[in-house]
């Protein structure tokens, strides 16, 4: 079938493709471009490409297993999208979490949020030929990712955020870790503005160059960075505050054209109110009750000795299930047995915590959310990620919707680039930084 | 509860088109009929309430219903800060709605979503296409009776 642009251009003007193969076009869009020169008379986006049935599959997982296709959305800041979908079913649930777990989700999702700024600039500045800087961004990303893969043992597909709580508690030297990934960020931050700032070349790419009106962004449903570079002060966190956003002392940056540039500077400018968030939460994080489990029993022998009685001492748990003590869960994990899986102590040496193991995880047991629907939504890196979740009662979500914040910024790119010359596309799409796995689900 | 006064106002001016007003767990909702949804919209989009942004635009299949698919528009208004879930149902035998590409310009791509996957159609879209998948694909993904392992290759697999 041919496409309107097919049908609709001019004898003498020019069809180009551009992707869904395309080093700039993170992951796999198809531009289709009518060209009278280099200047683009008329295009038009196709997506789909990275499709993989995200709510359909969601659909036919139980509320705990579908945790891992939520990573794979925006694969840069898989935490956000974890907090998300997570909340979602909370407020289903109706569940409170505690207070250590709150501030652990913030911290989580301020440094996915600086992840995923960096790797945005990184690629947009890239593309437009300054490589130093997505070297000094890259680097600081992998100092902020040293912090998430200690925590939750992966980079990406983290999977940490879990229902009720969060799966492992924050590692022992966290502090200093988080420290040393905050001051280098800081010191790429300077960097990078002093390269790109005031750069000539890149001002001469981005300045003017995909400007948003306000009415129009508004039309489009621009949230997150994107709307914040029209002027529009919105953003999820102010407006409808949720985990402990409301304790955090923060600022909303906004742009005043809604240019390419404006967009870069938004992003820069609320990576340094992230590290703001982030040492807040380093400050008013409550302190952990646990001391380190090094004088336990051997789990063989707790196990021996549970088929007399209940022991009396703590076990030593295996490192692959770090994390699900007994004394670590109760900071991080609601105590609630519908929804959390019991510390792995009580699973191995008493029948009631086989019981809810086995409860937790048999088919049409598990978490299984009243009858209802819910909408949540949190700040993700691109603006506003929701969520929305039809439950039926079962353990499966009925229907799982995501409201990608992605789609709506990139549905305006033909009007962006529309009337500007072929090398205005790369600029204008790296700055509204287009995750596919997300767009496409 | 502030929820509830978008909610009146909308009972008021549209009694017949409104069907039911709650505020489930903090979301206000409204179910409408779907020959209102053309009246209600512009109501919505001006002073007081000025519900500019269309956040969200899906479609939930209830195949055991007799009006099988139910559309879901989530508003947003920036002077409220109130956000604003519309609900109205739509038979198999007649599944159209009003297209709202007039009103909002990421309805056109989000509606074509929802075409593609639950094969509703939107009366007055300009460019009603499937979004994600391709031309030639067979059925709609995301209603029930469309099963899960189904595969439409686009080359011929290896045996």
């Amino acid at each position: 079938m041919s496409s309107r642009l097919q049908t609709q251009a001019r004898p003498d003007s020019l069809l180009i493709n551009m992707g869904p193969s395309h080093p700039a076009m993170h992951g796999a869009v198809r531009i289709m471009l009518e060209l009278d020169g280099e200047r683009i008379l008329n295009s038009e986006v196709e997506v789909g490409y990275l499709h993989r049935g995200f709510e359909k599959t969601c659909e036919n997982r139980t509320y705990f297993n579908l945790l891992i296709y939520t990573d794979r959305l925006n694969y840069v800041s898989p935490l956000i999208n974890n907090v998300g979908y997570v909340m979602t079913v909370e407020k289903l649930l109706g569940l409170n979490i505690p207070e250590r777990a709150q501030y652990i989700r913030v911290l989580m999702s301020e440094l996915s949020r600086i992840s995923d700024h960096l790797t945005c600039l990184a690629a947009m500045a890239m593309e437009c030929g300054a490589f130093t800087v997505f070297l000094y961004n890259m680097k600081a990303r992998e100092f902020l990712w040293d912090v998430i893969e200690a925590t939750t043992g992966a980079r990406m597909t983290t999977s940490y955020i879990r229902i009720g709580g969060v799966r492992a508690d924050l590692q022992a030297d966290y502090e200093a870790a988080v420290q040393k990934g905050l001051a280098e960020t800081r010191k790429v931050l300077k960097d990078v503005h002093g390269l790109l700032d005031k750069n000539k070349i890149f001002l001469n790419r981005t300045r003017d160059i995909g400007v948003m009106s306000p009415e129009n962004a508004l039309s489009y449903g621009w949230t997150g960075p994107a709307l914040r570079s029209t002027g529009i002060a919105y953003d999820v966190r102010k407006a409808h505050p949720y985990l402990f956003y409301d304790r955090m002392n923060f600022d909303i940056p906004t742009g005043e054209r809604g240019d390419n540039f404006d967009r870069y500077m938004v992003r820069m400018r609320e990576m340094e109110q992230s590290l703001r968030i982030v040492e807040q939460c380093l400050a008013q994080i409550p302190k952990a009750e646990r001391g380190l489990m090094v004088d336990g029993m051997e789990p063989a022998e707790a196990i021996r000795a549970a088929r007399t009685q209940k022991p009396d001492r703590p076990i030593k748990l295996s490192p692959n299930l770090e994390g699900s003590e007994k004394a670590v869960t109760k900071d991080i994990l609601a105590d609630d047995r519908r929804v959390t899986i019991p510390p792995k102590e009580e699973t191995y040496t008493s029948i009631e915590g086989l019981i809810s193991h086995f409860k937790f995880f048999m088919k049409g047991h598990g978490i299984r959310p009243p009858k209802g629907e819910a909408y949540l939504s949190v700040e993700g890196g691109n603006g506003e990620l929701g969520y929305y979740i039809v439950s039926d009662g079962t353990d499966r979500p009925y229907r799982l919707h995501l409201r990608a914040p992605c789609l709506p910024l990139l549905a305006a790119l033909e009007d962006l680039i529309k009337g500007r010359m072929l090398a205005d596309i790369i600029p204008t799409f790296g700055s509204m930084n287009i995750i596919l796995g997300e767009l496409d689900r | 509860m502030e929820e509830t006064a978008i909610l009146d106002a909308l009972k008021e001016r549209f009694p017949k088109g409104v069907v039911e007003a709650s505020v489930p767990l903090g979301d206000a909702t409204v179910v409408i009929r779907r020959d209102a949804l053309l009246a209600i919209i512009p109501f919505l989009k001006e002073k007081p309430y000025e519900f500019a942004v269309l956040l969200d635009l899906t479609c939930v299949d209830y195949p055991e219903r007799a009006e099988r698919f139910e559309m879901v528009y989530h508003l947003f208004s920036l002077v409220t800060n109130k956000r604003l879930r519309i609900k109205l149902s739509v038979p198999e035998s007649a599944a159209v709605v009003d297209s709202l590409v007039r009103f909002w310009k990421n309805a056109d791509w989000l509606e074509r979503e929802v075409f593609d996957m639950f094969g509703v159609r939107f009366a007055g879209h300009p460019n009603l296409r499937r979004l994600f998948m391709n031309d030639d694909f067979e059925g709609h993904p995301l209603r029930k009776d469309y099963p899960l392992r189904k595969r439409q290759p686009m080359i011929q697999l290896r045996k």
